[in-house]
Parts: structure tokens; C-alpha cells; sequence
């Protein structure tokens, strides 16, 4: 008992001077384990007498919650300066780049291609789609495009025989959805299409989307609209747009849509009209109770358009420097 | 067409500048593609004679000429070998500026003085051409304005024609366009009957009615030779892109392009017997006047005579019957060939004609007297001669028939969105030349000139209008509909989905020829012979593909020439396969990847990729779907694959694609860095899922157990996880393979297998002899079926 205060200095001192965690649990153990020196203290308060033990196990329990204390303290600093080491040597350079598969994307044209389908999903039309090898009848013929029309000199057509084909635009698709559904129709056809013509300007495979409406009432004010609205939305500016009077042998009227983005210059972007009556008589559908309207859109065009792209062969080399640009 | 603005304002003249004609020509749908000036941009350019002509004292090839521009004689070196004394020639003056802005100055040549320049067509920026000084006419007015002498501040316009638009094919033609749109009159050449200075004619028959229903010919007697097409028809032809060859032909042109008539004149003395217009005979040729020689087929349409074919009607003349310059007697042809007749035909033969391209479009069938009468007033003009009279075979049912249209004021409304005044829609109409007769007080009959043969039915009327009132002026609103909602397939993946998992796994999207080398094709896929191409663009484009492998093989081809290395690219598209049943056009998406698994980096990029990497993307792609399970990877050979490498894909036992390495000898035949990794899938297969469906969560412990196996290399994983799966029991519910080693210590031939298996039950925890029983059993099995023992 006389070295109370001895011991608890002594114990205060050894907990100030642990350098880890564990010299600090031996500490702890040491004075007030269960055979440590202070609890042995309390072990002899028996030796006391009645009187004398009350005042003594005070003292000896206000000693250890002293050294308690400070066994606390130490620990909190000895855990804290642990973690701030830990922490330290844990750090990470962040601006190295992370692990994994970086993605790729989307070719241009299908980036194109799948926005021009946004537009039109979004009003409701259905995505139709068809065969690349077509037959004359589904691709000119169906179309009031009879054999020797001199419209097929704008169709620079591949052959497979007298009958067979590649398509050479998506309306093959339309008739195909004419031929079994009956209006109202709203749908677009988006595609591979093949002219036999190669050049700087001419890719002997290229894409269109080509859009068809048929409803009651519907008139060329309902085309003028939605195709004016169309060409805002996707080039996201306020483009000039001019419809032009042509000639397409399965649309009466017959439109060229022009557009100028501020330069003023007009560049011919789409082609459309009012769905011709013999069209809709090839189909088995009545013109007189139906009308609508048609038009195709080349996605290159488009897409050349959009991102500033200057020559058409780029979109078909596949070279991953051009790829990677779309990303 | 190509005309000349000049020409077209002597029939019609707006008050409206080049390019505002132009601009509304273009927004008619007679679209101006180009607008040429005649000549270049000169000045100070006369019509000049050359008085004298010495060669130079000091130079082999250059002349000193005396010029004269009618009041003053200049001397002026000259190089070109046609200078000569008596020429009429453009003169540029001293202070003449030439295009390019180029001045003309005194200079001194080998120390003879020059006062100006003698020029060529081509100095002027009227044609290429630099052969000599221009050649003026004899009676060309001297010290005139070269410029005012040959009209020359005029434009070439060139409009491209849609095909309906046939009755343009003309300066008549187009100044009917023009008045129509400017609300001015067209004065038209005036025509006059030329009567008869002597009765020879060539009687005319009609075989072939259908094809020719009228045939108007004249005879011209005694024509003079020699005789040089008079400047201003040069000009006009020149600027309309047609070369003067000679005053007879250069007349049945320059008709052609003022009236749109394509005509045909025949040497008189060539004919034997009368004309017949008919189908060719078998085996019959012909020589054209462009001297290849065609054997005619069954449905082509000649002029022949009582002998043999002469000409290929509305297509070219032969060149027996031609006019040459010793042609003293002419029959001249105006007919009226039906476009069927003619359409398509001289595209058999290789030829197209500026008379083809009309008929085959549609001549005015009204127009063939005219057009003679006034061909022969040009050739008695210019060549002189006595017409014949004009006898015309004609077969009035076999004409075509005026289309008598219904036109509704409610069908214009309905179709325009607006209400166009009947007063207007009579104007507009009577304008073009259609004749309007009201048949009820909203309803016309509309008759349709002879020259129109693009308007039948109503809607061409409609379209008429549109157009002259204006596209532009039309009122614009967007569509009303009913919206129903679509079926959509909640448990279907949609391409863009896939494509877009496809770009997550780190492949970029390829868009490749869906027509490929035929050898190419071969290589890849033997079994199938390609669908070809009757007309490719070239070899390397002449098949369709039956498969994406050889596209995207050749761009990691193109890619890796260009130091890539690390290639990982998809493409959806279709396929050709044909098939016993037929050509199988599919859509599929295929996929390549070559170089390291991971791009370069600080952690990575070192490891090369192998089979197990194409698969996992191919299995996380086929697991969008939520089944998995029922796709398995069957070992098989393929001809363009690894045969150690290479697996059908199945989906519940059917095939729908391949997956594997590149077979390392078509690699080194295509010389292409390996090794490369390939799948291909049918879309339409992988596109289909399942709708998840909820299944009550076991609050139960899973229990494992570890297996370490030996087993035959030979024993694919396959089969073992089958044979555990069946002997494992309903509460087996995953074999894993943890481990796979072969080497040392392992006895060769053999591999060692590390398994976890784990068992679940729903409702209830499973007992150690329960575990262990199904142990037993999956030991058991593998033993009998694998040959698997225990490793110790």
C-alpha cells in the first residue's frame, strides 16, 4: 500500500513510453492484469481491517482507473499514428490509368443510323426490315418501275439473273409491309443498299433509311412538316430546308429536299413524295380512301454531313485510327 | 440538256436574270446543274482581215502580217501557220485584255515590231482548241466587236431532265416552262408550209403500226455540196454540245434541239425501192453510222427499204443510207416511234443517241410536219434544193390516245392541305397546255396535250400544280395519328443492345462489303458455293459473302499494315448462304479479335489472348439473355479454324454459329500476324431470352466439398461436369472448376481437375451422410464414365 503512488508513476510511466500497441497491452497486463501489481494490492486489502479497507480500495481503484486512463490515451495515439503510417504507405498514384477492357463503339454509320431511328420510334413508327437479294418485282416493278423505264438507268443495278438482285434502296421493304398489313402504316427501313458505281463520291454498298406513311387524309403538308422537323432535330441547328419538284417513278408528287446550314449553299439531303397511286394498286391498297407519303435518306450522306467527314471510302476501311474518332 | 440562253430568249423573254432563271427552273424540278459562260472573259477583241502575210526576217516560224480592222492597218507578228492573206480572224488590239486577265501590249518579236494579236479559240475561252488562229466567215463584218460578232456574252445552261420530263428535251420545250412560270408569251419560229417544186416521193409502208404509227418523209433534190453550215447554227449547236459536221446533218440537229424532233436523212440515191418501217428479220445486220456493225435482234425497229435495213429507227442511222459530200438527192425522215418500241433498245446495243434518249421518253406525236416543214426551209436555206412534196403513212388507232383526266377540286384540297381557288387551278393548268372542261361545279375534265406523256392519271395533275404554284408556298403541319401501343418482347434483346454489350467488352463496330473475293470465299467456307455477282465492280467484289470472317479477317488485314496490333472488332449484317431449299439470307454478328488481351498498360498488356478470351466475351454476350445454360460449346472442325481450337456453338442442340482460332495455315496464307480468335452467331437465336422468373431464396447453409481429380487429357471438362451434374443429385446446384494443372507430377497424358462442389436444400439443412452419399455417387460416376480417379 505505502507504494501506491510509486507504482502508479511507474505504470504511468511505462504507458507513455509503449511504442506499439503490444508494449502497451504488456503494460496493461503488468499493473492491472489479473496478477498485476495493482490488482495484487486490491488481494491485499484482506489483510486490512474493516475500518481501513473501504478507504484503501478507493485508493487503490482510483490508481487504476488513473493508469487506465492513461493506458486509454496511449492506446488512441498509438492506433491513430498506426492507421496514419498504414495510410501513408498505402497511397496510391490516382492518375495512373485503371485495369480493364476499355470499350469501343459504335461504327458511324449505325451511330447515324440508330438516331434517325430515335426520331421516328419516338413518333411512332415500327422499324421494318428485309432481304438484301431481292426480286425485280419487290424492287422496281411494285414500284411503277416497269422493265426498260428509264428510271432504271438511275439505278445502277447488280444482277444476280434476268429476276434476282441486290436491292438498290429499302422500298422493297415497304411493299413487302404493304403487301401484309393494311394502313394505318408508319414505319422506316433502315438498310444496306447496293448501286453498281464506284468512285469518289459512290460506294458500291451504302446505307438508307427510307420512311413510309399511309393514313387517312394525308397530305403533303404532313411530309413538308415532319421531314423539316426531322432535319432540324438531327443536325440540332436551324437549317435552311428547300423542297425541290423530281421525279421518282413510285411517288407523285415527287420532292428533293435541300438543306443549307448558313453557308448558302444547298445541299441535296433526301429524296420523297406522296405515295403514287399505282403503288398502293400493286399492293392492294384503295388510293382513293388512302394516301401517304415516302422518303429515303443516305446515312453516309448524313453522317458526312454531321461529323465533317470528306470522303465517303473512309466509312467502309474499317481503320481503327477513323473507328476510334466515333468513340 | 445543254442550251444556249441566248437561243432560249428568242423564244421567250422573262424579266428575270441568268440565275434567277436559273433558281426557278431548279425549284420547277428542271434542275440546273451548271451555268457556263460561252466564252472567257476578253476585251478589245475585233473582226479583223489579214491583208498580207511575210514570213519574218529573222524567225522560221512566225509571219509578219498586215491586219486591218477596217479603218487602220496594223503589222503584227503572228506564229500560226493559218495566218494567211485574205483571212477573217479575231484581232486583239493593243489594250485588249484576254482571260486571265491578260493585257496586250506593243512588243517587239526577234526585233519586228507587233501592235496586237492574232488569236485561237482557245486564248478566248471558247473551246480547247489551238489549232491556228480562229477562222471567221467570208462575209464576217470587219472591225466589229468579236464578242457582239459571235453573241458570245452568253451562258451555257445545263439542266438535268428527270426522265418524265421528255417534252423539255427542247428549246420549244423549255421556253413553254419558262412562260408558264413568268406568266409571259412564248413566240415560237414561225413555220410555213414549203409546196412542192416536184412530185418524187418514196412511198412509206407500216409494218409494225404499233411501233411507228406515223411516218412523215420529202424528197430533196439537187442540193449543193461544199457548203458550210452558217455560223450562228454552229454556235447554237456548239453550245447545245453537238459538233456540226455537215449542213445536212447539222439541220435534222438543230431541229432536234429547237422543236425536239429527232429527224434522219437518207442519201436518196441508197434507197432501192420504197421505206418500210418494221421489226428485223433473223440474222439481219446492220452497219451504223458509227461503223460497228450489230447483228439486229427480233425487237428492234428498222428502216428498211424494199432490200435491207437501213436504219435503226429512232436510234442511229446506218451508214450505207448516210449523207456524204457527195450526196446530191436527200429523203428526209420525221416520224413518230412509240417509247415502247424504243426504250431499252439502244441500250442493248451499247448506244445512246440524243434521238434514243427522246423517244424512248416521248417524242410530241403532233410535231413530225411541223419539224419537216421546217427542216426543209432551213436546208433550202442553206443548201439550196427542191423539195418534194411531204407524204406521211399514218395509222391514227395506233396513236396514242389523249388522256381525258377527272380532276376534283376535293382531291387537290385533300392532297395540298389547302384550298386552291378554281380560278387559279384553270389558270395553271390552261397555262401548261392542258384544255379544262367543268363537269360539275367542283370537277373538270382535263385533256393532255400531245406532249405531255407523263400526265394519266389525277395525282399527276396535283403534282403539276404543287408545283407551279410552289412547293415552298405549300403549307406545312405535321401528321395526326391514332397510337396504338407495339408489341414489345420484354424477354427479346434488341441488336442495339447486344451491340452495345459487344462495345462494353472493348470491340469497335466494322462495317464491311457484303461482296467479297471468290477465292476468298472459298478459303473460308468450302462447303458453300457463293451466290455471284453477273455484273461486279471488280474480283475482290464479285460474291456474296456466306460469312463475315473473311470482311473482318481483311480488315485486321488493313489494320494491322497499318501498326495495330491489338484488334478486336464485331459486325452485325447479313449472311448468303444458299441452301438445298434455297438462298438463306441471315442476319448474324461476328466477331475477331487478334494481339494481347489487354491494351498496353502499367499493369497489363503483356499476355496474349487465347481461345478462352474470345469465348468469355461470346458467354457474357449469350448470358444477357438469362439462359446460358442452354447454349453448349461442342469441339468440332471447321475448315477455316484450329482443329484443336474450334467449337459448334449450340443452343438446346440446334447449331447456330462457330467459334475458334483462325487456322494457322489460312493465317499464313493471308500473311497475317496471329494468332486470331473468330466467332459467328445467328442473331435471331441469341436474341431470344427469358422472362426471370422469382424462385424462393433458401435461408439454409450451402455446403462444400472439394474434389482433386485425375483424369485422361483427352476428358473434356464437359463431360465431367455432365456426369457429376447426374450423379451429384437434386441438391447439387453448381460444379466448379477451381484448378486445372498437367506436368510434373502428374503421370503424362494424364491432367489433374480441382472441383468445388455445392449443395443447397431449400427448406432444410443437409446432413454430413447426405453430402456424403452424393460425394460418393459423383466419385463414382467420374470414375466410370471420365475414368477419374481420386488424386492421392
Amino acid at each position: 500500500m505505502d507504494n501506491l503512488q510509486e507504482l502508479l508513476a511507474q505504470g504511468q510511466a511505462a504507458a507513455e513510453q509503449a511504442q506499439d500497441i503490444k508494449a502497451l497491452d504488456e503494460v496493461r497486463v503488468q499493473y492491472l492484469g489479473k496478477k498485476g501489481e495493482l490488482t495484487q494490492l486490491l488481494k491485499g486489502l484482506g489483510k486490512l481491517s474493516a475500518e481501513e479497507r473501504p478507504a484503501a480500495g478507493a485508493k487503490i481503484n482510483e490508481a487504476k482507473d488513473a493508469l487506465q486512463a492513461v493506458l486509454d490515451a496511449r492506446k488512441t495515439l498509438l492506433e491513430s499514428a498506426a492507421l496514419n503510417a498504414q495510410l501513408a504507405a498505402e497511397r496510391v498514384d490516382v492518375t495512373l490509368p485503371g485495369r480493364g477492357q476499355t470499350p469501343g463503339g459504335l461504327h458511324p454509320v449505325t451511330r447515324t443510323l440508330e438516331r434517325i431511328e430515335a426520331f421516328f420510334a419516338s413518333i411512332g413508327y415500327q422499324v421494318a426490315e428485309g432481304p438484301e437479294i431481292e426480286d425485280d418485282y419487290h424492287n422496281f416493278e411494285a414500284l411503277n418501275i416497269p422493265a426498260h423505264h428509264p428510271a432504271r438507268a438511275m439505278h445502277d443495278t447488280f444482277y444476280f439473273d434476268a429476276h434476282t438482285l441486290l436491292r438498290t434502296h429499302t422500298s422493297p421493304v415497304q411493299v413487302r409491309t404493304m403487301e401484309t398489313q393494311q394502313p394505318p402504316i408508319r414505319i422506316i427501313c433502315p438498310g444496306r443498299v447496293y448501286r453498281c458505281d464506284y468512285d469518289q463520291t459512290h460506294s458500291p454498298m451504302f446505307h438508307q433509311v427510307e420512311g413510309l406513311l399511309i393514313d387517312k387524309n394525308i397530305s403533303f403538308a404532313d411530309l413538308k412538316g415532319t421531314l423539316e422537323q426531322f432535319l432540324r432535330e438531327f443536325f440540332e441547328e436551324d437549317v435552311k430546308v428547300r423542297f425541290r419538284p423530281s421525279y421518282f417513278p413510285f411517288t407523285e408528287p415527287s420532292i428533293e429536299v435541300d438543306i443549307d446550314r448558313g453557308d448558302g449553299r444547298w445541299l441535296e439531303v433526301l429524296g420523297c413524295g406522296m405515295v403514287h397511286p399505282k403503288v398502293f394498286e400493286y399492293s392492294g391498297i384503295d388510293p382513293e380512301e388512302y394516301t401517304g407519303f415516302a422518303f429515303g435518306m443516305g446515312v453516309e450522306r448524313l453522317a458526312m454531313l454531321r461529323y465533317g467527314v470528306n470522303d465517303l471510302r473512309l466509312f467502309f476501311e474499317n481503320d481503327l485510327r477513323f473507328l476510334g474518332q466515333f468513340n | 440538256m445543254k442550251f444556249s440562253e441566248h437561243w432560249l430568249r428568242e423564244w421567250v423573254q422573262p424579266a428575270i436574270a441568268t440565275q434567277a432563271l436559273c433558281d426557278q427552273l431548279s425549284l420547277a424540278g428542271l434542275e440546273v446543274d451548271d451555268v457556263s459562260a460561252v466564252a472567257g472573259d476578253f476585251s478589245g477583241v475585233v473582226v479583223a482581215e489579214i491583208l498580207s502575210a511575210q514570213p519574218h526576217p529573222d524567225a522560221d516560224k512566225l509571219q509578219v502580217c498586215q491586219v486591218s480592222d477596217g479603218q487602220e492597218t496594223f503589222q503584227v507578228v503572228c506564229g500560226a501557220a493559218n495566218a494567211r492573206a485574205g483571212l477573217k480572224t479575231a484581232f486583239a488590239k493593243v489594250g485588249a485584255v484576254l482571260p486571265g486577265d491578260f493585257r496586250i501590249k506593243r512588243a517587239k518579236l526577234r526585233q519586228v515590231e507587233s501592235f496586237g494579236m492574232l488569236c485561237a479559240e482557245d486564248e478566248l475561252g471558247i473551246s480547247d482548241n489551238h489549232d491556228g488562229i480562229m477562222e471567221l466567215a467570208q462575209n464576217a463584218p470587219v472591225g466589229q466587236d468579236l464578242r457582239q460578232y459571235l453573241g458570245l456574252d452568253d451562258q451555257i445552261v445545263d439542266v438535268d431532265l428527270t426522265p418524265n420530263r421528255g417534252d423539255c428535251l427542247s428549246i420549244a420545250g423549255m421556253a413553254r416552262e419558262v412562260g408558264v412560270l413568268n406568266r409571259v408569251p412564248v413566240t415560237p419560229v414561225q413555220i410555213a408550209p414549203i409546196s412542192a417544186s416536184h412530185d418524187q416521193v418514196v412511198p412509206v409502208t407500216l409494218i409494225a403500226p404499233a411501233d411507228c404509227p406515223r411516218y412523215l418523209g420529202r424528197v430533196i433534190r439537187n442540193i449543193r455540196q461544199g457548203v458550210q453550215t452558217p455560223l450562228w447554227m454552229q454556235e447554237k449547236l456548239r453550245r447545245s454540245g453537238i459538233r456540226s459536221i455537215d449542213p445536212v446533218v447539222d439541220v435534222t440537229n438543230y431541229v432536234l434541239l429547237e422543236l425536239g424532233q429527232p429527224m434522219h436523212a437518207f442519201d436518196l440515191e441508197k434507197l432501192e425501192g420504197g421505206i418500210q418501217v418494221r421489226r428485223a428479220n433473223a440474222g439481219e445486220k446492220l452497219r451504223l453510222l458509227d461503223g460497228q456493225e450489230v447483228d439486229l435482234q427480233a425487237d428492234t425497229l428498222v428502216i428498211a427499204d424494199e432490200a435491207k435495213a437501213l436504219a435503226m429507227a429512232g436510234i442511229m442511222g446506218g451508214e450505207a443510207s448516210s449523207v456524204t459530200d457527195a450526196t446530191q438527192h436527200l429523203f428526209l425522215e420525221s416520224a413518230f416511234f412509240a417509247p415502247l418500241s424504243i426504250v431499252g433498245r439502244a441500250r442493248n446495243y451499247g448506244l445512246h443517241t440524243d434521238s434514243s434518249h427522246r423517244f424512248e421518253r416521248g417524242v410530241d406525236w403532233q410535231l413530225q410536219r411541223q419539224a419537216l416543214e421546217r427542216a426543209t426551209a432551213l436546208l433550202l436555206e442553206i443548201v439550196g434544193g427542191e423539195a418534194g412534196p411531204v407524204i406521211e403513212a399514218l395509222s391514227a388507232e395506233h396513236l396514242p390516245q389523249v388522256p381525258q383526266i377527272r380532276l376534283r377540286q376535293s382531291r387537290i384540297d385533300q392532297m395540298l392541305a389547302m384550298s386552291l381557288p378554281p380560278a387559279e387551278v384553270e389558270e395553271i393548268l390552261g397555262r401548261l397546255g392542258l384544255t379544262l372542261s367543268k363537269t360539275e361545279s367542283d370537277e373538270w375534265r382535263v385533256a393532255v396535250p400531245s406532249y405531255r406523256f407523263d400526265i394519266t392519271l389525277e395525282v399527276d395533275l396535283i403534282e403539276e400544280l404543287a408545283r407551279v404554284y410552289g412547293y415552298d408556298r405549300l403549307p406545312v403541319k405535321t401528321p395526326s395519328a391514332e397510337l396504338p401501343l407495339p408489341p414489345i418482347s420484354e424477354a427479346k434483346q434488341s441488336v442495339q443492345f447486344l451491340r452495345r454489350h459487344m462495345i462494353a467488352r472493348g470491340y469497335q463496330e466494322a462495317i464491311t462489303y457484303s461482296f467479297i473475293e471468290a477465292g476468298l470465299s472459298r478459303q473460308f467456307d468450302p462447303k458453300h458455293e457463293a451466290v455471284a455477282l453477273a455484273n461486279p465492280i471488280s474480283a475482290e467484289m464479285a460474291v456474296m459473302r456466306t460469312t463475315l470472317w473473311p470482311g473482318l479477317v481483311k480488315a485486321v488485314e488493313y489494320n494491322q499494315n497499318r501498326q495495330q496490333n491489338r484488334i478486336r472488332l464485331f459486325e452485325t449484317g447479313q449472311r448468303f448462304v444458299p441452301q438445298a431449299q434455297g438462298l438463306l439470307q441471315e442476319n448474324v454478328l461476328a466477331a475477331v479479335v487478334t494481339g494481347t488481351r489487354d491494351a498496353e498498360s502499367w499493369c497489363a498488356g503483356k499476355d496474349k489472348l487465347d481461345f478462352f478470351d474470345i469465348k468469355g466475351d461470346l458467354e457474357s454476350l449469350l448470358s444477357l439473355g438469362g439462359c446460358l445454360a442452354e447454349y453448349a460449346f461442342v469441339a468440332a472442325e471447321h475448315p477455316a479454324l484450329h482443329p484443336g481450337q474450334s467449337a459448334r456453338i449450340e443452343r438446346q442442340g440446334k447449331l447456330i454459329g462457330w467459334i475458334g482460332a483462325l487456322h494457322p495455315q489460312l493465317q499464313k496464307d493471308l500473311d497475317l500476324n496471329g494468332p486470331i480468335y473468330l466467332f459467328e452467331l445467328s442473331l435471331s437465336e441469341i436474341q431470344t431470352g427469358r422472362l426471370p422468373r422469382y424462385e424462393a431464396l433458401s435461408k439454409f447453409p450451402e455446403m462444400r466439398r472439394d474434389l482433386s481429380l485425375l483424369v485422361d487429357q483427352s476428358i473434356s471438362f464437359g463431360a465431367i461436369r455432365e456426369a457429376a451434374v447426374a450423379a451429384g443429385g437434386e441438391y447439387l446446384r453448381q460444379v466448379r472448376l477451381f484448378d486445372q494443372y498437367q506436368g510434373q507430377g502428374i503421370e503424362p497424358g494424364r491432367k489433374s481437375l480441382a472441383l468445388g462442389l455445392t449443395w443447397q436444400h431449400p427448406s432444410r439443412t443437409l446432413t454430413d451422410e447426405e453430402i456424403n452419399n452424393s460425394v460418393a455417387s459423383v466419385i463414382a460416376a467420374l470414375n466410370t464414365h471420365c475414368g477419374a480417379s481420386l488424386r492421392d
